[in-house]
């Protein structure tokens, strides 16, 4: 499913991370300034390795040898950030359809309404993210990565600039996108508890580097 | 407003034609150098910055000069636009509107740049995850964020442009009905005896045109902010 092997110097900071996994949702664990964003704006295609390749789903999107490097555009991921991003000048339900109108994907009626039930965001559509809660904003960045089929997701630190109360408002939700929505996901966290909810393997990153690697049982 | 008489309304008919084409002509490519100078880092940025900035500083008949040595019959460019497009500036109402472009570009350029630097560029970053490519990017989210500070760069660019004098008169004259703008003619009125009421009444719409134009541009910019706060 994913195959990353880079290095990246980033001033003084050297990132070299190397794993492969099949796994439904990968947690990818470690203090901040680890390496965590970095790595996974490199899977992304935000940030291009010095060195090394990164395959998704069978296609090499970054090859550095052989001089590839897809454009985030075309890699076909979906990123919630931390800070949801929504676009501010979009309703909820033009933010949703965003990825679906870039992509030139017909309209899917039914995705649309078993993604907006699963996250609860139905009642939200008309409004714009300036009036949403925090918690509101992040499920909205959910749905609307999701909307756009991608075939990985990427989610860093997304429950991060919620409070205690919010987290445990979202988690359900991510638990049933883990085993509903059927899109692998890359699940950024410093939070062991979050990550054994979630995750169904490791990656724990020191300073740069992967430590170990495994199951759950990996975060003790 | 009932008693501006023909010769005025000709004026002042001019100026507004000649400051809302130099006006349109202007905002593509304001829009282009503002994102140019908001986003990318390049070799002779600043210089480019300083030559855009060059008509808020010079004076306005040296403008004017360099454009007649350019775009006159006999520039270099000119000559060759008459000649090959049938495109004549000097002494025609198009030269007005150029000087007046010219002019005011530096201010019409400057809410623009502001206004994309003012956008989160993490916004554009999120819409790239999402399958836009960088043109897209561009046209639904950058240029919509940026829209009141592109509105605001207009109407402050079209406010400079109807009181361009100095370069306009020095390269396409002073000819009632082709390039006589509402300054030009206050200039002429000025120095005719019995000219003052007419100078008069052409000032007061003049003032009226510049006030309204500031204040259409703050509430452009008041907007702006709103816009990027996502209420």
């Amino acid at each position: 499913m994913l195959r990353v092997d880079i290095e990246k110097q980033l001033g003084e900071f050297s990132l070299h991370a190397s794993f492969a996994s099949e796994g439904r949702a990968i947690g990818l664990f470690g203090a901040s300034g680890a390496g965590k964003t970095s790595l996974v704006n490199m899977i992304a295609g935000l940030l291009r390795p010095d060195r090394g390749t990164i395959v998704i789903d069978g296609e090499t999107v970054d090859d550095s040898a052989a001089g590839i490097h897809v454009p985030t555009w075309r890699r076909r991921i979906g990123y919630v950030f931390q800070d949801a991003r929504l676009f501010p000048h979009l309703t909820v339900a033009q933010n949703l359809d965003y990825g679906r109108r870039m992509n030139r994907l017909p309209p899917d009626a039914s995705q649309h309404k078993r993604i907006v039930d699963l996250l609860d965001i139905g009642a939200l559509l008309d409004r714009r993210p300036g009036k949403l809660s925090g918690g509101e904003r992040q499920r909205v960045a959910l749905g609307r990565a999701l909307l756009s089929k991608p075939r990985l997701l990427l989610l860093d630190e997304p429950l991060g600039a919620l409070d205690e109360g919010r987290k445990l408002e979202i988690l359900p939700y991510l638990v049933r996108l883990r085993d509903e929505a059927n899109v692998p996901m890359v699940y950024v966290s410093h939070d062991a508890a979050e990550l054994r909810q979630l995750a169904t393997q490791i990656v724990l990153l020191k300073q740069g580097r992967v430590t170990s690697f495994g199951g759950v049982k990996v975060l003790t | 407003m009932s008693d501006l008489s023909p010769a005025e309304w000709t004026a002042i008919l001019l100026s507004l034609r000649v400051a809302i084409i130099a006006t349109l002509v202007a905002t593509p490519f304001g829009i282009a150098l503002a994102w140019l100078l908001a986003r990318r880092d390049f070799w002779g940025k600043s210089l480019l910055d300083a030559v855009v900035h060059l008509p808020l500083v010079l004076p306005p008949v040296v403008t004017g000069y360099l454009l007649l040595l350019t775009f006159g019959r006999r520039g270099l460019v000119g000559g060759f636009l008459a000649d090959y497009l049938g495109i004549v500036f000097s002494f025609r109402w198009t030269g007005a509107a150029l000087a007046c472009g010219v002019m005011a570009f530096p201010l019409l350029v400057r809410p623009m740049r502001l206004s994309i630097e003012a956008i989160d560029r993490r916004l554009e970053q999120a819409a790239e995850t999402l399958g836009a490519a960088p043109w897209k990017v561009f046209f639904t989210v950058t240029l919509p964020l940026a829209l009141p500070g592109v509105l605001a760069g207009m109407v402050l660019g079209f406010a400079k442009a109807i009181g361009e004098f100095g370069a306009t008169i020095t390269f396409v004259s002073n000819i009632p009905g082709e390039t006589q703008t509402i300054s030009s003619a206050i200039y002429s009125l000025i120095q005719t005896p019995d000219g003052d009421a007419a100078a008069g009444r052409l000032v007061i719409v003049s003032i009226v045109l510049a006030l309204g134009a500031l204040i259409a541009a703050e509430w452009f910019a008041r907007r702006a902010t709103a816009r990027l706060h996502g209420n």
